[in-house]
């Protein structure tokens, strides 16, 4: 077949026959994919929250609500009880001071308002240095290399105080040793370090709040704004 | 099929791994291999998914060549070339998250890598469907070859690790290697031994 000629009306009609073929295309993937991308997110929450909470056998997600901080704005607490017994909150925080912007993290709390755990939920640091945050303020663990195992010696990291796991932010000051607290910043991301920090505070002001209701022996139930948001 | 052809194919398709290496030879898609290249993995796939979609748009534009107008195939194939990446996109969040999310915006910029668009216009609208699909294939495993080489420099230099597996402890690694410097000092070495072999 031979080639068609730059009429105006092939043009029109070539193009319109392949936005429309395109267009059939993608709207028959998109209905696919809908599913798990919506399944893939959820499960992601899920899986943070069992991080950094105790055991439960009740649903965080359904059950999470709304929590207003000093700063005007709302977190979310998701609380996890084993039976009827309120065993941890896990609070979603943020901060906006990162060195990139935003950092979301899941900060889980027992009831003696110690840090379980936590996960970064989402973040865009620099990746080698702010993005350390994932593992930095957790406990170190020495992951013997190739290196080690084959020579039989141990390359040992610098000492640091960074971990905030086990720790009660009434008792400890977190903040980075640099401004006065009891944290050791991340070498070379303080702004991230602040950051990070902040969002954990911002999480222990939010935890307190609702540990408040759940010692006064108040119901909390799903507010209509937070199953909105879990959509 | 006879021999005469299946030979040029093979060499289409060795061409593009070797002679016309898109990263090391011809220095283009320079954008995802330096941003996308922080760990051998994450190059991988960054490579695969460019894969995928050259061999695809290639398939594609090369039986559509005839019914586009020679004056609208710049939008035809950017079209055909989009619609391919945002199916993996899609697929990619729906099945792999965490790829996606370490990926980030590198994904949906594939639409315009010079690599894709180049392969679609300079060799599927003047060959055939078969050769096409050779052309995607050795241009696709060429980029995933050389943003993986590149990727697993990095990792191993920057974090003493290679797909994971740590070689020496992370703290005596060169972070430099990890960031965005550490990508072009990478890839000039590479670039410059591979040319060296290459000649040879």
């Amino acid at each position: 077949m031979a080639k068609l000629s730059s009429t105006f009306k092939n043009m029109l009609l070539s193009l319109f026959f392949i936005c429309l073929l395109a267009a059939g295309l993608l709207a028959k993937v998109n209905d696919m994919t809908k599913e798990p991308i919506a399944d893939a997110k959820a499960l992601k929450l899920e899986e943070a929250i069992k991080d950094v909470v105790p055991d439960f056998d009740n649903n965080p997600v359904t059950e999470s609500y709304k929590v207003a901080t000093d700063s005007g704005d709302s977190l979310l607490v998701y609380p996890a009880k084993k039976g009827e017994e309120v065993v941890g909150f896990a609070v979603n925080s943020y901060s906006d001071n990162g060195f990139s912007g935003n950092i979301q993290v899941m900060v889980g709390f027992d009831m003696g308002s110690n840090v379980i755990n936590y996960a970064v939920l989402s973040h865009a640091e620099t990746p080698g240095l702010g993005s350390q945050m994932t593992s930095w303020f957790k406990p170190q663990v020495h992951e013997s290399s190739l290196i080690e195992r084959i020579f039989g010696f141990e390359m040992k990291k610098a000492e640091v105080k960074s971990s905030i796991i086990g720790k009660n932010p009434a008792t400890t000051q977190f903040a980075v040793s640099k401004d006065g607290g009891d944290i050791d910043a991340i070498s070379a991301s303080t702004v991230t370090s602040r950051a990070f920090l902040e969002a954990i505070n911002k999480a222990y002001v939010a935890y307190a709040q609702s540990n408040d209701y759940a010692s006064t022996g108040a119901t909390i139930n799903a507010s209509e704004d937070s199953i909105e948001i879990n959509e | 099929m006879n021999n005469k052809t299946m030979t040029k194919n093979i060499r289409v398709l060795i061409n593009g791994v070797v002679k016309d290496n898109p990263v090391f030879v011809l220095l283009l898609g320079m954008c995802p291999a330096l941003a996308t290249t922080s760990s051998g993995i994450n190059g991988m796939s960054m490579g695969l998914a460019t894969m995928f979609v050259l061999i695809c748009s290639n398939i594609v534009i090369s039986t559509l060549k005839n019914l586009i107008p020679d004056l609208v195939r710049i939008p035809a194939f950017i079209v055909v070339i989009a619609t391919f990446v945002t199916i993996v996109e899609m697929v990619m969040n729906a099945y792999l998250p965490a790829l996606a999310d370490s990926l980030g915006i590198f994904i949906p910029l594939i639409v315009v890598n010079c690599i894709v668009l180049g392969r679609a216009e300079a060799f599927a609208a003047k060959n055939n469907v078969l050769s096409s699909l050779f052309d995607g294939i050795g241009i696709g495993l060429g980029f995933t070859l050389a943003l993986t080489a590149l990727g697993l420099t990095r990792e191993f230099i920057g974090t003493g690790k290679m797909f994971s597996v740590s070689f020496f402890p992370e703290d005596f690694g060169m972070t430099l290697f990890v960031l965005a410097p550490g990508a072009f000092i990478a890839l000039g070495y590479l670039v410059a031994i591979f040319n060296k072999i290459q000649r040879e």
